[in-house]
C-alpha cells in the first residue's frame, strides 16, 4: 500500500452524492476508483469512519469484484480479451507478445507506470476476435504483431512528449 | 424521400474502425452539400463485414462491407455523386442479389428488427417503427391478468438460459402481495461468446425499457432496475439517453400515458463477477454486497430484492415482449417449435465464414444455423466442434448437428441453448485444452460459497492440466466424470451445477483426443505446449528473418536468406513465430 496523502475531498463530493441512498457501495467504490484510479487504503479507512460501513464489508466487496483494483494502475490499461472466441484465434499468443513487449505479466503494470497488462473474459466483440483494447480503444483482428506495433507507437508518443 | 448515409456504429463495428469511417464521410458530405444526410445506426449483425455502411434514398437499400477510408471515398465518389453502386464492397441490398443474401434472407428479425436499421439515441425512429404501440395497447386496453395470459399463450421462454417461461413468471411475482414491487432487467451478458444482448441494448435500448414498462404493469412494479455489466459502456450511454427520453415523454415516470400506472427505471453497473448473472446474486449485487447466489425458495417473486417480490428477465426476454404483443401471440408461438416459442438470437463466431448475430425461429437445427446462414468453416478447415451455451454450456461434435435448437432437444445432448452464443471450432482446435479453457473459466469465477464448485472446479482443473502438460493418466478420466457429477449435483446455482459441462461432453463426444494425450503423449491439433515441437519447412523458408525478430526466446537461427533453424532446447512453444512468417514456413507437430 502507498504512503502518499491524497486529497479527501473528491471523496466527500461522492459520499455527499450517494449520501441515503441505500446499496450504495459499489458506485461509491467505483467513482472513488474513477477519482484515483484505483482504491487507496487510505481513502477507504476514511470512508469507513465516516460512513459506519465496516472496512471488512469494503473490502469483502472490493476483492469480490474483478472491476476494482487496489494499487495504482499505469496511465494505459492494455485489456487482452481471452472470451471463447478470442481464444480460438490465438487470444494466448496475442498476450505473450504484449507480455514480450512490456515485459509484465497479467494485472501487473511496468516499471515506467505507464502501462497495466489485464487478461478479461469478455468484451463482446466476438467477431473480430482477437481483441485487445488499450485505453478506450479497441482493437480489433489483434495478430501478435499489430499489437506489438499499437503498443510502440504509444511508447514512441509518450517519449516524444516528455 | 430521405437520402442518407449511414454507418453501423455498434462496440463491434467502432472497434473494427467506424469511427474512422465516420469522420471521412462526415468531412466528404459536409463539403459536397447534397441531399445526403449521415447518420449512425447500430450493429446490423453482420459482424464479420464491419466496418459497415449503408447508403439509402429511402426506398433502395444498398448495405457495403469491409468499409475503409478508402473505400469510403469511393462509396461518395461513386455512389452518392454518380448512383454508381461499388460492387465489390456490397454485402446487402434490396436491388439485387449477394453472396451474403443466405445471412439475411434466413432470419426472421423480431428481437433484432431495429438493430441496425434505427438511430438508438433518438427516440423518433423508434417511435415511428411502432415503438411503445404494444405499451399503448398494454396499459389502456388490458388488465394486468390479461397480459400475463397472453404471454403464457406466446410460450415465450426466458431467453437468458434457463428457458423459464415468462407469462408463468410474471403470474408468481403478481401473486405476491407487498407494497413495494421491483422488475429488474438482467444485462449481465457476461457469457464469452454472447453478445446479444450488448447488441439489443446499443441498437434498440427502448424495446428494452418498453419491455420492462409492459412487465412491471403486468407484476405491478413500481421500480425497475437495469444490472449492466461496466464492460459494455456504450450499452449503459445509450440506455440512460433512452430512459431521459422516455421519461420526457411520459413513457416512464408517473401516471404514464395519463394511466395510474407509474414506473421508474434506475441503471446499475455491474463491476465484474460472471456470477452476478444469477438472479439472486444480481439482487445481492444491487444491494452494494458480494455478489454470491442464495437457497431458493424464498424465490425472488416472494422475496427478491430488499425482500421484497422482484421479478428478473433477461434483455433478449423483455424486447421480445413488445414484439409478442405486435404480432400476436398465437402467431409468436406457431413461429417456434413445440414448446418454446418465437424466436431466438444466436451469436455465431469462431472459425465460421459469415460470423455475427443471427435471429431465427426455435427449432432450427445446428446445421442449417453453421453451415447455411454462417457459411460453414472457413480457411477450407474441417469442422471439429460447436461450443454452445457459454462457457458451462457443452460441445457438440459433426454427428449432432441435425439437433433441433430448443430447451428440451439440446439438453439430451448433454448441452445448453444458454445465452445463445455459439463458437465454433475446427480440426485446429484441441478438445482438450478447450475443455481445460472453460473449465479455468468457471474456476475464476465461481464465488466460493459452495465447496463443491468452489474445491470441484479446481480439482478437475488440475487433472485436464496434467493431461495437457503430457502428465495424464488413464484413470483421469474416471476422476474428471466422478467429480464433475458430484458438482453438478451438490452446487446451489447454475454455475456449479453446468460447470462440468464442457468437460464432460468432450470426453463423451471426443474421448479420443485425451487418450492421444493421456496415452501417446501427443496433441493431434498441434495446441497443447508441451506435446507439440515447432519446425521450419526448411523448402518453403526463404531465410527472411521475420521469425527471427519476434522470436522471444531468440530460439531461432540461420543467416539471412537461409533456411532458419529453432533451437529447441530455447523454444517455448509460443507460436509467435508461427503467426509471424510471410511465407507458412512455420508448424507445430
Amino acid at each position: 500500500m502507498t504512503t502518499e496523502v491524497l486529497d479527501f475531498k473528491p471523496t466527500q463530493k461522492i459520499l455527499d452524492k450517494f449520501e441515503g441512498k441505500k446499496g450504495s457501495l459499489i458506485p461509491i467504490l467505483q467513482n472513488i476508483q474513477e477519482e484515483y484510479g484505483y482504491l487507496p487504503q487510505d481513502i477507504l479507512n476514511q470512508v469507513s469512519e465516516k460512513t459506519g460501513t465496516p472496512m471488512s464489508q469494503m473490502f469483502g466487496v472490493a476483492t469480490f469484484y474483478a472491476q476494482f483494483r487496489l494499487q495504482p494502475r499505469g496511465k494505459y490499461t492494455v485489456r487482452v480479451c481471452h472470451g471463447t472466441a478470442c481464444h480460438v484465434s490465438g487470444a494466448d499468443q496475442l498476450s505473450e507478445a504484449i507480455e514480450h513487449e512490456l515485459g509484465v505479466k497479467d494485472k501487473e503494470t511496468t516499471a515506467d507506470k505507464l502501462f497495466t497488462l489485464e487478461t478479461v473474459a469478455c468484451l463482446g466483440c466476438c467477431s473480430l476476435a482477437p481483441v485487445m483494447v488499450v485505453g478506450e480503444e479497441t482493437y480489433g483482428r489483434c495478430t501478435p504483431d499489430k499489437a506489438t506495433k499499437i503498443i510502440r507507437k504509444i511508447k514512441k508518443e509518450e517519449s516524444n512528449d516528455s | 424521400m430521405t437520402h442518407k448515409v449511414i454507418v453501423g456504429y455498434g462496440s463491434c463495428g467502432i472497434a473494427a474502425g467506424a469511427k474512422e469511417v465516420h469522420d471521412i464521410l462526415d468531412e466528404e458530405l459536409k463539403a459536397l452539400n447534397n441531399s445526403y444526410k449521415l447518420d449512425v445506426t447500430s450493429c446490423m449483425g453482420m459482424c464479420y463485414r464491419e466496418p459497415m455502411v449503408e447508403v439509402t434514398d429511402g426506398t433502395k437499400r444498398y448495405i457495403y462491407g469491409d468499409v475503409n477510408k478508402k473505400v469510403a471515398k469511393q462509396i461518395i465518389e461513386d455512389h452518392v455523386k454518380s448512383g454508381q453502386v461499388v460492387d465489390k464492397n456490397l454485402v446487402f441490398s434490396t436491388e439485387s442479389k449477394t453472396e451474403d443474401q443466405k445471412f439475411i434472407d434466413a432470419q426472421t428479425r423480431l428481437v433484432l428488427k431495429n438493430c441496425g436499421r434505427i438511430n438508438p439515441e433518438r427516440v423518433e425512429d423508434y417511435l415511428a417503427a411502432g415503438g411503445y404501440e404494444s405499451a399503448k395497447k398494454a396499459l389502456t386496453s388490458m388488465t394486468p391478468e390479461e397480459l400475463r395470459d397472453l404471454m403464457i399463450k406466446s410460450n415465450l421462454r426466458g431467453r437468458g438460459g434457463a428457458g423459464f417461461p415468462t407469462g408463468m413468471k410474471w403470474n408468481f411475482a403478481a401473486a405476491s402481495v407487498a407494497d413495494q414491487k421491483y422488475f429488474i432487467c438482467n444485462a449481465d451478458e457476461g457469457d464469452p461468446g454472447a453478445f446479444m444482448d450488448r447488441s439489443v441494448l446499443e441498437g434498440d435500448p427502448h424495446a428494452v425499457l418498453e419491455g420492462m414498462l409492459i412487465g412491471s404493469y403486468a407484476i405491478g412494479a413500481s421500480e425497475g432496475y437495469i444490472y449492466c455489466r461496466a464492460e459494455y459502456p456504450l450499452a449503459i450511454k445509450r440506455l440512460k439517453i433512452a430512459i431521459k427520453q422516455a421519461e420526457e415523454r411520459n413513457l416512464l415516470g408517473e401516471n404514464i400515458l395519463e394511466t395510474n400506472f407509474s414506473l421508474h427505471i434506475k441503471i446499475k453497473e455491474g463491476a465484474g463477477a460472471f456470477v452476478c448473472g444469477e438472479e439472486t446474486a444480481l439482487m445481492a449485487s444491487i444491494e452494494g454486497k458480494r455478489g454470491m447466489p442464495r437457497m431458493r425458495p424464498p424465490f425472488p417473486a416472494v422475496s427478491g430484492l430488499w425482500a421484497k417480490p422482484t421479478n428478473i428477465n433477461n434483455v433478449e426476454t423483455l424486447a421480445s415482449v413488445p414484439r409478442v404483443i405486435e404480432i400476436g401471440p398465437e402467431k409468436y408461438a406457431q413461429m417456434g417449435h413445440e414448446k418454446s416459442g418465437g424466436t431466438k438470437v444466436f451469436a455465431v463466431t469462431g472459425k465460421v465464414k459469415r460470423s455475427g448475430l443471427v435471429e431465427v425461429p426455435m427449432g432450427i437445427t445446428l446445421k442449417e444455423l453453421i453451415f447455411d446462414i454462417a457459411g460453414g468453416i472457413k480457411d477450407d478447415k474441417k469442422f471439429k466442434a460447436v461450443q454452445l451455451g457459454g462457457p458451462t454450456g457443452g460441445c457438440l461434435p459433426y454427428d449432432l448437428l441435425d439437433t433441433p435448437v430448443d430447451y428440451e432437444s439440446l439438453k439430451k445432448t448433454g448441452a445448453i441453448v444458454g445465452s445463445g452464443g455459439l463458437v465454433v471450432a475446427d480440426e485446429s482446435t484441441c478438445m482438450v485444452d478447450m475443455a481445460r479453457f472453460f473449465l479455468n473459466f468457471a474456476q475464476n469465477e465461481s464465488c466460493g460459497k459452495c465447496t463443491p464448485c468452489r474445491l470441484g472446479t479446481k480439482r478437475m482443473l488440475e487433472i485436464l492440466n496434467a493431461i495437457t502438460e503430457g502428465r495424464g493418466k488413464e484413470e483421469h478420466i474416471e476422476e474428471l466424470k466422478s467429480i464433475g457429477a458430484q458438482i453438478t449435483q451438490s452446487s446451489l446455482c447454475a454455475l456449479g451445477g453446468t460447470a462440468p459441462n464442457p468437460v464432460i461432453t468432450t470426453i463423451r463426444y471426443f474421448e479420443d483426443e485425451y487418450l492421444a494425450h493421456i496415452n501417446d503423449k501427443k496433441c493431434p491439433a498441434g495446441v497443447c505446449r508441451d506435446l507439440i515441437t515447432i519446425k521450419i519447412n526448411q523448402e518453403a523458408c526463404p531465410g527472411c528473418e521475420i521469425c527471427k525478430k519476434e522470436c522471444p526466446q531468440e530460439a531461432i537461427i540461420g543467416e539471412r536468406k537461409s533456411p532458419h533453424e529453432i533451437d529447441q532446447e530455447k523454444c517455448i512453444q509460443c507460436k509467435i513465430c508461427l503467426g509471424s512468417c510471410p511465407f507458412n514456413a512455420i508448424y507445430a507437430e
